[in-house]
């Protein structure tokens, strides 16, 4: 843990940029900036963050910054730090960089799976940031595997037949755990201290590691832009985003919520919930969520205790 | 001299090995594979400071080696058929992004069927992907023209992949005897790779942004550029290597066709049995010639202008086929390329080796045969013929 005043008043992440107002991605990157051990590479996925800070001539990175493609973010990663690496062998490079791949639940959970598979099989070190906006929002809010259960997006529209995307959320973590890496974990911008904390641990690991940070969108999940972090802080104190880490497969819950507010209240403030609410009141569905959640929690919960 | 016995894919590894490449990310496809176990036992024994990077897939393979390529290594992979076409969307970000990458293929049919022999429609379905392609005849050609594909790629004015070419099982895995030159004549050629740009954290920079309609159009526009300027740098770099092998290579080779009045012009091995039969024509009095061209893209127009002009008819062989399109790719080139010729030869068609099917000099003898013909009455019944196919 760290207090805002050991943070580096250095500003990586330039303001500036066209993310919306709210946008969870914008916030995720300024605090990954501020848990760097030192001279880092960023290397970029496809998505909402790619395209609003890098339309050129701009830039909002102050750091080298490479995008490449959609589904790959961990084969370039893994292209770069080898390159350090050899260059070094043959005496062209001296110096010490992180690598750091920033992707969206979509190049992660979905299209890019195959590339972190193989990363994280490969022991590559680096961090592997999914920013988890549960659905395609930079194509215009399209379900993905990480969307879920019963939230419409234009893809799993809420329908007089269906309610909303029918299945349920990957466990990303845990395939990721189930690689034997080194570290693994969830965060929430609501809880900086620990995404940070988490960020410069993962970045510390000899070997992959991988954190999966929920990150609010007022365009897809339909919230007002000035509640973002309240959304994602709300994520996790009605245990739908339950806050853990992984480190080499011994479960760690980081934040306890004793008292849990039911999961309607995360989710009546989402008009990607909406239809759950009105015209009427979906108390199956909403009954199904909140089982999912408690089910969730105590898995959890048993790993947690487990070590 | 030193004379080694290497199959196409070994004589293209042991290349790479002289290169002194930073990084190779690769994944099998037959016939290709041998090209990267040879190189993974030159890093298993230490004989290289290379990073081999085990990907998971084709697409990884190149997604990695723009990624290294970026950093400022000296980058090779390897590939074939699906392998290839598993990679396509990255071999357009390979060019775009200029990255000198060196690629070995081993030409092989594409799917479905599947077939695992070699024809080149791997690369011909790649041919608008700004890479410059290569196309050697034998293993001693594929070795030259790896060590050649990276100068010609990392030269300050080019900046742009390279695809090294050979027919898959004829050339890949069919043992010849390979001059190989010494690693202190190669070191001297190709020197360490001076990369414009790397991901230095001291000098910040940001690769891959996204370009709207208001740059988009530029940047491709300086690809065709650089893909010009690969023209006069192969020249360069053909001369240079001439200097330290004796072997004179250049963007088409060419038999005969001083006085020819039909020729032949085709890619990569057949070039050789095409050259045989056109001895024997010419010891039989006939004027036939051969054109083979080494390079690809960018496509040696001026030279094949010269050297056919004085031709009355022309065979060009595909060993691929674009379906519905007037031609197969190559014939295609060569009629567009001859257009502003006032006095054209007549040109055809031959479609050939789809699949690894064999071709003999017996039917390399009736296209010259037909050639002959046609140069004399001046007529072509037949635009595309397919040789060797049952009907």
């Amino acid at each position: 843990m760290v207090t805002l005043k050991e943070l580096s008043t250095d500003e990586l992440f330039a303001s500036g940029h066209r993310l919306c107002a709210g946008c969870g991605e914008g916030i995720i990157n300024r605090m990954t900036m501020k848990a760097l051990r030192g001279p880092t590479v960023i290397v970029a996925a496809t998505g909402c963050s790619e395209v609003a800070t890098t339309i050129y001539p701009y830039t909002s990175w102050r750091l080298p910054w490479v995008h490449v493609a959609f589904e790959n973010a961990a084969a370039v990663a893994s292209g770069v730090i080898e390159a350090y690496k050899a260059m070094a062998r043959r005496g062209a490079w001296n110096k010490q960089v992180d690598v750091i791949a920033m992707a969206g639940d979509g190049g992660t959970y979905d299209i890019g799976i195959q590339a972190l598979s193989g990363a994280l099989e490969r022991g590559t070190d680096f961090l592997y940031i999914c920013y988890d906006n549960e659905a395609y929002m930079n194509t215009g809010i399209q379900r993905s595997g990480a969307t879920p259960h019963g939230a419409d997006t234009t893809t799993s529209p809420a329908g007089s037949v269906i309610p909303g995307k029918p299945e349920w959320k990957k466990d990303l973590i845990g395939i990721c755990a189930a690689h034997g890496i080194e570290y693994a974990a969830t965060a929430s911008p609501a809880y900086w201290n620990d995404y940070i904390t988490k960020v410069r641990k993962g970045i510390e690991v000899n070997g992959p590691a991988v954190i999966d940070v929920i990150s609010p969108c007022p365009l897809g999940w339909r919230h007002e832009s000035a509640r973002s972090i309240e959304m994602v802080r709300l994520a996790v104190e009605t245990r739908y985003f339950p806050i853990y880490e992984v480190e080499r497969g011994k479960y760690k819950l980081n934040i306890n919520i004793s008292k849990p507010k039911p999961v309607e209240e995360f989710l009546k403030l989402q008009g990607r919930f909406g239809h759950l609410f009105k015209p009427t009141y979906r108390k199956d569905v909403i009954h199904e969520i909140q089982q999912n959640v408690d089910v969730n929690w105590k898995r959890i919960l048993i790993l947690s205790t487990q070590n | 001299m030193t004379i080694v016995g290497l199959t196409g894919d070994e004589a293209i590894a042991y290349a790479v090995k002289q290169s002194k490449v930073d990084i190779v990310a690769a994944y099998p496809i037959t016939p290709q594979t041998i090209m990267v176990e040879r190189f993974s036992k030159y890093v298993a024994d230490g004989e290289v400071y290379t990073g081999y990077v085990c990907v998971e897939s084709e697409h990884s393979a190149l997604s990695a080696c723009v990624g290294a390529s970026l950093t400022g290594a000296r980058v090779f992979t390897a590939t074939a058929s699906q392998g290839l076409a598993l990679m396509h969307e990255m071999l357009y970000i390979a060019s775009g992004l200029r990255c000198p990458i060196v690629m070995g293929v081993a030409n092989r049919a594409l799917s479905a069927p599947i077939n695992i022999h070699g024809d080149q429609s791997d690369m011909m379905g790649s041919r608008d992907s700004g890479w410059i392609q290569i196309y050697a005849e034998n293993a001693q050609e594929a070795y030259d023209w790896t060590i050649q594909a990276f100068k010609l790629a990392e030269d300050r004015d080019v900046q742009l992949p390279v695809s090294v070419n050979i027919d898959g099982f004829i050339i890949s895995h069919s043992m010849e005897g390979v001059d190989v030159l010494e690693d202190e004549v190669i070191g001297k050629f190709l020197q360490s790779r001076k990369p414009l740009f790397t991901m230095d954290p001291e000098k910040p920079i940001t690769v891959g942004a996204l370009c709207f309609t208001d740059y988009y159009f530029e940047f491709k526009r300086q690809q065709v550029e650089a893909m010009q300027n690969a023209r006069g740098v192969l020249d360069k770099v053909c001369k240079d290597y001439k200097g330290i092998s004796g072997r004179n290579y250049g963007a088409i080779d060419t038999f005969g066709m001083e006085d020819a009045d039909a020729a032949i012009i085709c890619l990569g091995s057949t070039a050789g049995t095409a050259k045989e039969v056109a001895r024997k024509f010419r010891a039989q009095g006939k004027k036939v010639g051969a054109i083979k061209l080494w390079l690809y893209r960018p496509f040696p127009s001026k030279e094949l202008i010269e050297a056919a002009k004085h031709a009355k008819a022309l065979a060009v062989f595909d060993k691929a086929i674009s379906f519905g399109a007037p031609y197969g790719a190559l014939c295609t080139d060569v009629v567009s390329a001859l257009h502003e010729l006032e006095e054209r030869p007549r040109i055809f068609n031959v479609i050939y080796g789809l699949g690894g099917r064999d071709i003999q000099p017996s039917e390399i003898e009736l296209v010259f045969n037909r050639a002959l013909e046609i140069a004399q009455t001046g007529v072509v019944k037949e635009s595309t013929v397919f040789l060797g196919v049952r009907e």
